[in-house]
């Protein structure tokens, strides 16, 4: 099969694949560009293990062709934290156990951080919706939804 | 929150909540699971399935899928050996890989690698394979009734002493006292027939390995498992391999609650790496995962118990059936062990395990405690209405203590069941009214947890930091609890200690991550090596203060000796050149006087009546940890239990077309909680320790499933006024619940 030459950028850089017509997004940032912190936990959309933003658009990688993705500007759990400075929401879920097996985590940051870029002070209902797209196993979400409203806290402080 | 907010200071180190050691490699996406892997040269593997509930395989043939572009090697059931029926590992073994017979939908029966993922899915569907299908055996009395289909030719009912082929799985009794005059004695008799389906564990990382042989013919096998030294000799046995043959190294786990303690893929894998000399992928997808891995077993459990008008329990009688699906197993007799909370003197329990096509079911956190639980404590709810007593006070009457029996018969260690329950009546939760409209509900669980055997060594380094490795998973935090006790017993700060989960040919043998064991057992491991390297680190000391060692004391993580400064630890190691060498430390122990771990929930809970709907307004859960190592993963433990039988009670189970196949085998319909279902879930640490563990551990990881079904169940019938004795308690199981009520 005939693969499709696809230039987007990724976490800040400008990065190129080929894939096939039929590869998803997910597998070609995990297998073509090394990017594992997304997580395949269904390969339907169900889940939010693969959460990734597309030009700041919450997205499950595992929906979308690997074609779609030219030209867009692509942050995944890797691009969070700035350098060796953790997001808030990174070392909140640190400091708050908010994981335990860690596999869900990553697409929990992600939601979690489009959440609080577009609602800064979000009640605890408001952050159960916005991450009622993302299933924990380990946790029962009560230290994930401790843990955004601590980041939330820490990013008001700080502005 | 714990029970005591201000306990005395007893440790340093244990009882603090430090960020654990894995946790930054988790939050920037760089942690390694077993799909996260690859190797150069790499094939991915598809394993071909079933579409039959139930069959005999007529014959293979995979010359069309072996001439498929890129494929490199095709396996099959007769690729492996036979083993006898009696081996331990007989039942994994035809489950890894159907032999003659397809025992439930989704069955392997063939794998194949290929170059790419696309090229081994278009070879897999090539790969031919003729059936005869028989009927499946789904129900739990289909599997009993007289003339059955037999659902696996392969189960013998041994321990009837017969050699008979049988859907039997298992059958023991267990009793004590008289219950004819219990029951006629009793001023209060309760009954009714309980029911709950087949649920998967939902870990969110689906099965997965890499798997590569090399030219010396061995393998080298990273997996997603509980228990990477299990994962090697059940391989081994499976291949008829030598164990030397296989390491196996863990990958981080994505989740396991009991459904990781059994293999899948990895003989599979190394037979087509084998055949290829290439490494090979294989990972299920969530279909698969859902279709061919281990639900916990569904239930069938008629119970009747007799109480005075005073509130004592006298008299108990159960039929427990559980269903194992595709083979044999304790699922049956473990519900009834787990089922002995109260002193009943008089009590009568048979248990019966069947066999149905449907996959072979697996562990999932208290493994068939939440069945018997559901059952027994809604009748106990039943008898605190009818003689209208407090339902705490009533089980606190009624409730074990220290040497009273436990189902099979053996007293129950130290435990701290009354402290659980009081707990949570002292709470602000039990002490604040029942909202308006809702209903509330009380419930028990326990579970026994297990000891088993486990090693650990614990370097200390050049500088003084130390390394503590072990062989136990960790699937929940148990890194962190390792280093802590290491922490306390060195008397080293836990964040100058790495503890790593070593592959197994760099620990000793270490049992599966299962029975809450890990911090228990494991726990107690890195104990014992730290302190042959306290004792060590003294020896040394004397050498350096030219002393004998009985003048030399260890006080928080450093030698000292009359009349000197302290010798720290980086001193000692810094030395350790002259007075002997490195300093290294390695223990391994069978763990003993495993505690028993109690717990008590209390659910606030609105029902829509027209809808059926049930919204938990207000969660609690109170537990006996022993000792909190690390309280905020016991906490962890806790609220995970809790949700996921939450989902058990309301949302989650296998739903079955007639024909066997499961039909909402995807996360969108097999429906576990989210986030916006939940409120948060309180959580109250009880600490009673476990006098056979040095820092009081009891394990804490499984309980917390335990009472979900039976609080919830509870809570919906003081809010509906109708008893719920099916689950899930999903809208229409509800609605039809308070319909025929109504007549």
């Amino acid at each position: 099969m005939s693969r499709t030459h696809v230039n987007c950028s990724v976490n800040g850089d400008a990065v190129d694949f080929l894939a096939s017509d039929d590869t998803s997004l997910l597998d070609a940032l995990r297998d073509e560009l090394g990017l594992t912190g997304a997580k395949e936990g269904c390969g339907t959309g169900d889940c939010g293990a693969c959460s990734i933003l597309v030009d700041g658009q919450l997205n499950c990688a595992c929906l979308m062709f690997a074609p779609e993705a030219e030209g867009t500007d692509i942050l995944t759990v890797e691009g969070i934290a700035n350098g060796d400075q953790l997001h808030p929401l990174q070392q909140a879920f640190l400091e708050g156990a908010a994981l335990q097996c860690g596999v869900c985590t990553p697409g929990f940051l992600v939601a979690a951080k489009v959440l609080l870029d577009n609602n800064p002070a979000p009640t605890e209902t408001e952050i159960r919706y916005a991450l009622a797209g993302n299933l924990c196993r380990c946790t029962g979400y009560d230290k994930i939804i401790r843990s955004v409203q601590e980041a939330a806290v820490q990013i008001g402080a700080s502005t | 929150m714990t029970a005591t907010e201000n306990p005395p200071k007893k440790y340093k180190y244990v009882g603090t909540r430090p960020i654990r050691h894995d946790g930054l490699d988790k939050v920037i996406g760089k942690a390694r699971f077993a799909a996260d892997l690859n190797l150069p040269g790499q094939l991915r593997a598809v394993i071909v399935r079933s579409p039959h509930a139930h069959a005999r395989i007529v014959s293979i043939d995979t010359s069309a899928a072996e001439a498929m572009p890129g494929v490199k090697s095709v396996v099959t059931g007769a690729d492996f050996p036979e083993l006898d029926i009696n081996h331990a590992t007989f039942d994994e073994s035809v489950n890894v890989m159907a032999r003659d017979e397809v025992l439930y939908h989704g069955h392997a029966v063939a794998a194949v690698a290929a170059t790419t993922i696309g090229e081994a899915r278009a070879a897999a569907a090539a790969v031919v394979v003729e059936y005869d299908v028989i009927d499946p055996v789904m129900e739990i009395e289909d599997a009993l009734a007289d003339g059955a289909i037999i659902a696996n030719t392969k189960n013998r009912t041994l321990f009837m002493g017969s050699d008979d082929e049988s859907n039997l799985a298992s059958f023991a009794p267990f009793s004590r006292g008289d219950v004819d005059e219990g029951f006629g004695s009793a001023d209060v008799v309760v009954e009714g027939h309980f029911t709950t389906r087949f649920v998967h564990q939902g870990y969110i990382e689906p099965h997965g390995c890499v798997a590569d042989v090399g030219q010396d013919g061995k393998a080298s096998v990273w997996g997603s498992s509980q228990g990477h030294f299990a994962m090697r000799s059940k391989s081994a046995d499976i291949l008829g391999w030598s164990t030397d043959r296989i390491k196996v190294t863990p990958a981080e786990i994505g989740g396991g609650f009991g459904g990781k303690t059994t293999i899948y893929l990895e003989p599979v894998a190394i037979l087509l790496s084998q055949k290829a000399a290439r490494p090979v992928k294989l990972i299920m997808s969530r279909e698969e995962v859902l279709r061919a891995t281990g639900p916990a077993p569904a239930a069938e459990i008629t119970c009747k118990l007799g109480a005075t008008n005073d509130g004592e329990l006298t008299t108990m009688q159960a039929t427990m059936k559980y269903s194992n699906g595709s083979a044999k197993g304790y699922a049956a007799m473990l519900g009834a062990m787990s089922t002995a909370s109260y002193k009943f003197p008089n009590l009568s329990i048979e248990t019966f395990g069947t066999i149905n096509n449907i996959p072979r079911s697996a562990a999932y956190r208290a493994p068939s405690a939440p069945q018997a639980a559901f059952a027994v404590e809604s009748l106990v709810d039943e008898i605190a209405k009818a003689i209208d007593m407090d339902p705490i006070d009533l089980r606190v009457k009624n409730a074990v203590v220290e040497g009273d029996l436990t189902a099979m018969g053996a007293p129950h260690p130290k435990i701290g069941f009354i402290e659980t329950m009081n707990a949570i009546k002292d709470s602000e939760h039990y002490n604040s009214p029942v909202p308006e409209g809702a209903g509330r509900g009380f419930g028990t669980g326990f579970w026994f947890n297990i000891g088993e055997q486990s090693s650990a060594t614990v370097n200390l380094n050049e500088d003084g930091t130390a390394t503590v490795i072990t062989g136990s998973p960790d699937i929940g935090g148990s890194r962190a609890s390792m280093a802590l006790m290491a922490a306390e017993t060195l008397g080293l700060d836990p964040m100058r200690i790495t503890p790593i989960v070593a592959d197994t040919e760099s620990v000793g043998f270490t049992d599966i991550t299962e029975g809450s064991r890990a911090t228990f057992a494991t726990g107690m491991a890195v104990t014992n090596a730290c302190l042959e390297l306290v004792a060590e680190m003294k020896s040394r000391a004397a050498v350096l203060r030219g002393v004998e060692v009985d003048a030399v004391e260890w006080v928080d993580g450093a030698a000292i000796v009359d009349g000197h400064d302290p010798l720290t630890i980086p001193e000692i190691t810094a030395q350790a050149k002259m007075t002997g060498g490195p300093l290294t430390s390695t223990a391994s122990l069978n763990a003993a006087g495993a505690g028993p771990s109690f717990a008590a929930h209390l659910a606030d809970v609105r029902v829509d009546e027209e809808t059926g709907q049930v919204e938990i307004l207000r969660y609690t859960a109170a537990q006996d940890a022993g000792t909190a190592i690390h309280p905020s993963y016991v906490e962890g433990q806790m609220q995970g239990g809790s949700v996921q039988g939450i989902g058990w009670a309301l949302n989650e189970e296998y739903v079955y077309s007639d024909d066997g196949v499961l039909e909402n085998a995807s996360f969108l319909d097999y429906r576990m909680p989210v986030a916006s279902d939940l409120p948060m879930i309180e959580t109250i640490i009880v600490e009673v320790p476990n006098p056979s563990h040095p820092y009081g551990v009891r394990g804490v990881g499984e309980t917390g499933i335990v009472p979900p079904l039976n609080t919830i169940a509870n809570a919906v019938s003081d809010a509906t006024g109708v008893r719920m004795r099916n689950l899930p308690m999903s809208p229409p199981t509800v609605l039809k619940a308070i319909n025929d009520a109504k007549g």
